[in-house]
């Protein structure tokens, strides 16, 4: 009897232990814990800092009151946040740690006894400045997002939204921006919901390529239009390509072939498909995003199977999602956890944690992957990016543009790709939200890898 | 300065706490009586000297000179209690009067940090419940009877837990108490009590399986009355008692494992059944995702423990206030928060020290009624006091049972106290029972002896003296009762 609650007891301490140990760290970070925030009366919130040391955030004394600065303004709004009117981004994901100070212990004791606050510690991102200003730059005014990561690692390079806000102005302004109905404060790379469009076709040629093993000798002679159950699908811009193979399909991104394919896919084991590429799961993410979703049942209409095999169709996605698909493809099939923070330092750059890069999951075969990949870079060679061929470096992607109302003068124009296609180093995923023809996805794609490489 | 002032006092509370907490078990490996008093003793000092710190850093954050009379007359109080115990039972086991005042202690500690006020109501109840518990052990010594009175603790139990479900207010979800004359009752505390009595006395009476179906129909129907009510800690404490009770009873595995299945299928009816069960349920397995809905009260507690971390916050270093119920059931929290979960992993150790000693009694007792209230209070106590640790830091969905001693709450000190009062007249009855055993001994030795000397000498008429017969195996058996002492724990 004594021995099996003393037992149960000794269990139970274990398990408060463990918790301290293992869980404790995540859970106070939890942005419900009000206690952090009493933190700030012994420590000065910390700076966060680009991944060369570029200062992104800062506190400073105005009129002897502590006050957050964010020398870059609009640029970093999204990713780095906001604190003086409830936290978000990296404000909030590290506000445990820009509020704990490793500072040298005895100079925190000189400080205790003064009573002086500590510094806090900083944040080191993965983030690039030279590519966030690019992408910056390149979206102009236009309304999107653009997520670049490095797909050996998972480092998140870059992370634009649009429409912006000044985080410095973030609490005076606080009504306007909340009641702005271009939802300002909504970060588009990771909860922005779009149709993926034809950058959806490289998840329906998997699928292809995983139901029929002869893929290669697939061919279809495109008219310009398929015809299903009386419904009929149009290729992009009335163009006719002709007889196609599995390649040219992609590359021209044939509205009709990829139909063609849609119908005959098992719905079944497409669903299975995108399951394993986190359509309708959790995504890894430090930041709060959506869940994109894939909706085909066996007994969708015909229209639908069509519709959902080039991207249309009910298919809900975030940039950010298509980014980390990209990745896989880039990565050998394997998504590395994409992360924002690559090392804790204190104040005096002392490095006090570490991120390492981890993987998440295999999405695919890398034997797939790289079919992927020459897939893609058939889009590049020759098809409907072009525009990335011919440069001092090598490229592969998939352009997209996504009917999103029944205005048919805009669309959303979408890119995803890869440079350096032996050895990806950067994965890119763009969205431009109603754009009118003039402004394309991959030529902001473009900037971003020309500001890399040249 | 201040800060450094805490700070330092913060990690000599935990070194004092870990010092007494390693008494607390080592002093059962010792057999030397004056060894083990000057244990003792050190014991009572690292607990005057924890409660001087606290209260001198309590002072200083918030300079008010009330701490420091408060503090004055909670020294009063403890140096009572165990003086008077002591001196009125000379035979009472210190090890669970320290147990007992320190477990006091750090629960006005962290009720005065949490608001004077309600640490003043506490103390005075304290002070009341401990004069009330004094008497107890006189009573469990001179009535012979109270394992007969079977009945009347059945009908006790029921009819007050009864009288909750028909006038009853609803406190925190659930139909705990009733109000007379401004005072709150909560009957379930006390019925515990009376139900271990009635427990043990009717196994007294009969162990036969037609007695065993009986107890168990109405021991179910007390669970049943305090699931109506919405009592679940209380439900669940009932119900394990009885199990323990059972088993220890009757060395039936089938009756545990029967009840065991029972209790599973009656708890999954139960979450169906009751919304107030699945709440609980599905706060514990993701108190986050469900905050809005019940998760709050677990989140909150765990940001608390987990912000504490190894060595707390400090006194009046944390934010305790966000915590809900934190003065009763959330304490444990309140603790860790603060003074860390090492002090608090201590105090842990302190309460099942407490209880390793109950069950050290119950083994030793040969009357099995006495043996059974041993038992059962113990089991009771010891359940009590997982249920809430283990609701606060998730480990077990939680059941709104309060921590015994530490936790702000009348009732639940009043029948506490009570029943470590009466596991001490237990304790005294078995050393009574010893010295008889001893003596009874000495006696058949000596009438053997005599009677073979009496063979060798012809006898005379009125050569065997009453007095000096009787009290020279007395004497004996005292010398006798101390040698044997030493191997126990006082």
């Amino acid at each position: 009897m004594t021995y099996i609650f003393v037992a149960l007891f000794l269990v139970m301490m274990g398990y408060i232990a463990y918790f301290q140990v293992v869980r404790s760290e995540e859970i106070i970070r939890s942005p419900y814990n009000a206690r952090l925030d009493a933190y700030a009366d012994r420590v000065t919130r910390g700076n966060i800092v680009d991944k060369s040391g570029n200062v992104l955030a800062k506190s400073v004394m105005v009129d002897g009151e502590e006050a957050r600065e964010y020398p870059y303004g609009n640029m970093f709004a999204h990713v780095i946040g906001y604190s003086d009117q409830g936290k978000s981004g990296l404000e909030s994901v590290e506000n445990y740690d820009l509020l704990t100070s490793h500072a040298f212990f005895l100079e925190k004791l000189v400080n205790e006894f003064q009573d002086k606050k500590n510094m806090g510690d900083t944040v080191v991102t993965t983030l690039d400045l030279n590519l966030q200003q690019a992408a910056y730059n390149a979206m102009g005014s236009y309304k999107g997002a653009v997520v670049v990561i490095e797909p050996a690692t998972g480092k998140i390079l870059a992370m634009v939204s649009k429409p912006d806000f000044d985080p410095n102005t973030v609490a005076a302004n606080w009504e306007a921006l909340n009641s702005d109905e271009n939802s300002v404060l909504l970060n588009r790379a990771t909860q922005g919901q779009y149709a993926p469009g034809s950058t959806f076709k490289v998840v329906t040629a998997l699928e292809y390529m995983r139901e029929n093993v002869g893929y290669a000798s697939y061919s279809y002679n495109c008219t310009g239009a398929i015809e299903q159950d009386g419904v009929t699908i149009h290729c992009y811009g009335g163009n006719v390509h002709g007889p196609v193979n599995f390649q040219d399909s992609l590359a021209y991104s044939c509205n009709a072939s990829f139909s063609n394919i849609g119908l005959s896919l098992d719905t079944k084991k497409f669903q299975e498909t995108t399951k394993g590429l986190l359509f309708g799961s959790k995504l890894p993410s430090v930041l709060p995003y959506s869940k994109s979703s894939f909706s085909l049942e066996s007994e969708s209409s015909s229209a639908d199977k069509m519709m959902t095999a080039m991207g249309q169709g009910k298919t809900q996605v975030s940039p950010y999602h298509m980014a980390l698909i990209t990745a896989a493809i880039a990565n050998g099939g394997t998504l590395m956890k994409p992360y924002l923070v690559d090392t804790v330092t204190n104040y005096s750059g002392q490095e006090v944690e570490k991120n390492m890069p981890e993987e998440y999951g295999t999405l695919m075969t890398a034997e797939e992957a790289a079919q992927l990949k020459q897939l893609m870079k058939g889009v590049v060679d020759y098809g409907t990016a072009s525009v990335l061929s011919g440069q001092g470096y090598t490229a592969a992607g998939k352009t997209g543009t996504a009917e999103y109302s029944s205005d048919k003068e805009k669309d959303h124009s979408w890119f995803i790709g890869m440079t350096n296609v032996d050895n990806p180093e950067l994965v890119i995923s763009v969205i431009i939200e109603s754009s009118d023809g003039s402004a394309k996805a991959v030529n902001i794609a473009k900037q971003v890898f020309d500001a890399y490489y040249y | 300065m201040v800060n450094i002032v805490v700070e330092l006092s913060k990690y000599l509370m935990i070194v004092l706490v870990t010092m007494y907490t390693y008494l607390c078990f080592s002093i059962f490996g010792y057999y030397d009586p004056d060894k083990k008093k000057s244990m003792l003793r050190r014991q009572n000092i690292l607990m005057y000297m924890i409660h001087v710190i606290a209260f001198l850093v309590m002072y200083l954050e918030t300079e008010d000179i009330k701490m420091l009379g408060f503090y004055l007359m909670q020294v009063v109080l403890f140096s009572a209690t165990i003086i008077l115990y002591t001196n009125i039972y000379p035979k009472v086991s210190r090890l669970v009067i320290n147990n007992m005042c320190m477990l006091l202690c750090i629960g006005l500690i962290v009720l005065t940090r949490l608001n004077y006020e309600s640490a003043v109501k506490q103390y005075i109840i304290v002070a009341g419940a401990i004069a009330l518990s004094l008497v107890v052990p006189v009573i469990i010594r001179k009535f012979k009877k109270l394992s007969e009175w079977k009945n009347l603790y059945a009908i006790a139990g029921i009819v007050s837990l009864a009288v909750v479900v028909v006038v009853g207010q609803v406190s925190y979800g659930a139909m705990l108490g009733f109000t007379i004359g401004g005072i709150s009752i909560q009957p379930s505390e006390l019925v515990k009590i009376i139900f271990v009595f009635f427990v043990a006395s009717s196994f007294k009476m009969s162990l036969e399986f037609r007695n065993i179906v009986i107890t168990t129909a109405l021991a179910a129907f007390h669970v049943l009355i305090l699931v109506v009510s919405k009592d679940l800690g209380a439900a669940l404490i009932i119900f394990v008692v009885y199990l323990a009770m059972l088993y220890v009873a009757t060395h039936q595995p089938l009756y545990i494992l029967a009840g065991l299945g029972a209790g599973s299928a009656a708890s999954v009816v139960a979450y169906h059944l009751f919304d107030h069960v699945k709440t609980r349920v599905v706060a514990w397995k993701d108190p986050f995702a469900a905050y809005d809905d019940g998760g709050y009260q677990v989140a909150q507690s765990l940001f608390a423990i987990g912000t504490g971390g190894w060595f707390g916050m400090g006194l009046y270093q944390g934010m305790p206030e966000d915590i809900p119920v934190r003065d009763s059931d959330f304490i444990f929290s309140v603790i860790a928060e603060e003074m860390g979960i090492i002090f608090a992993l201590c105090l842990i150790l302190i309460c099942v020290s407490c209880y390793v000693m109950f069950l050290n009694i119950a083994m030793q007792l040969h009357d099995i009624f006495y043996k059974m209230v041993a038992l059962g209070l113990g089991t009771c106590y010891i359940f009590q006091v997982f249920l809430n640790i283990g609701g606060v830091t998730k480990f077990i969905p939680s059941t709104g049972v309060t921590l015994p001693l530490v936790s702000y709450g009348g009732s639940s000190l009043i029948s506490t106290l009570i029943m470590f009062a009466i596991i001490q007249g237990l304790y005294i009855l078995r050393e009574d029972e010893e010295e008889d055993i001893e003596r009874k001994k000495k006696e058949r030795l000596r009438a053997k002896r005599s009677g073979q000397e009496n063979k060798k000498r012809p006898r005379k008429a009125g050569d065997v003296p009453e007095r000096p017969q009787r009290s020279q195996p007395r004497r004996q058996a005292q010398g006798q009762g101390k040698t044997r002492k030493e191997q126990r724990v006082r």
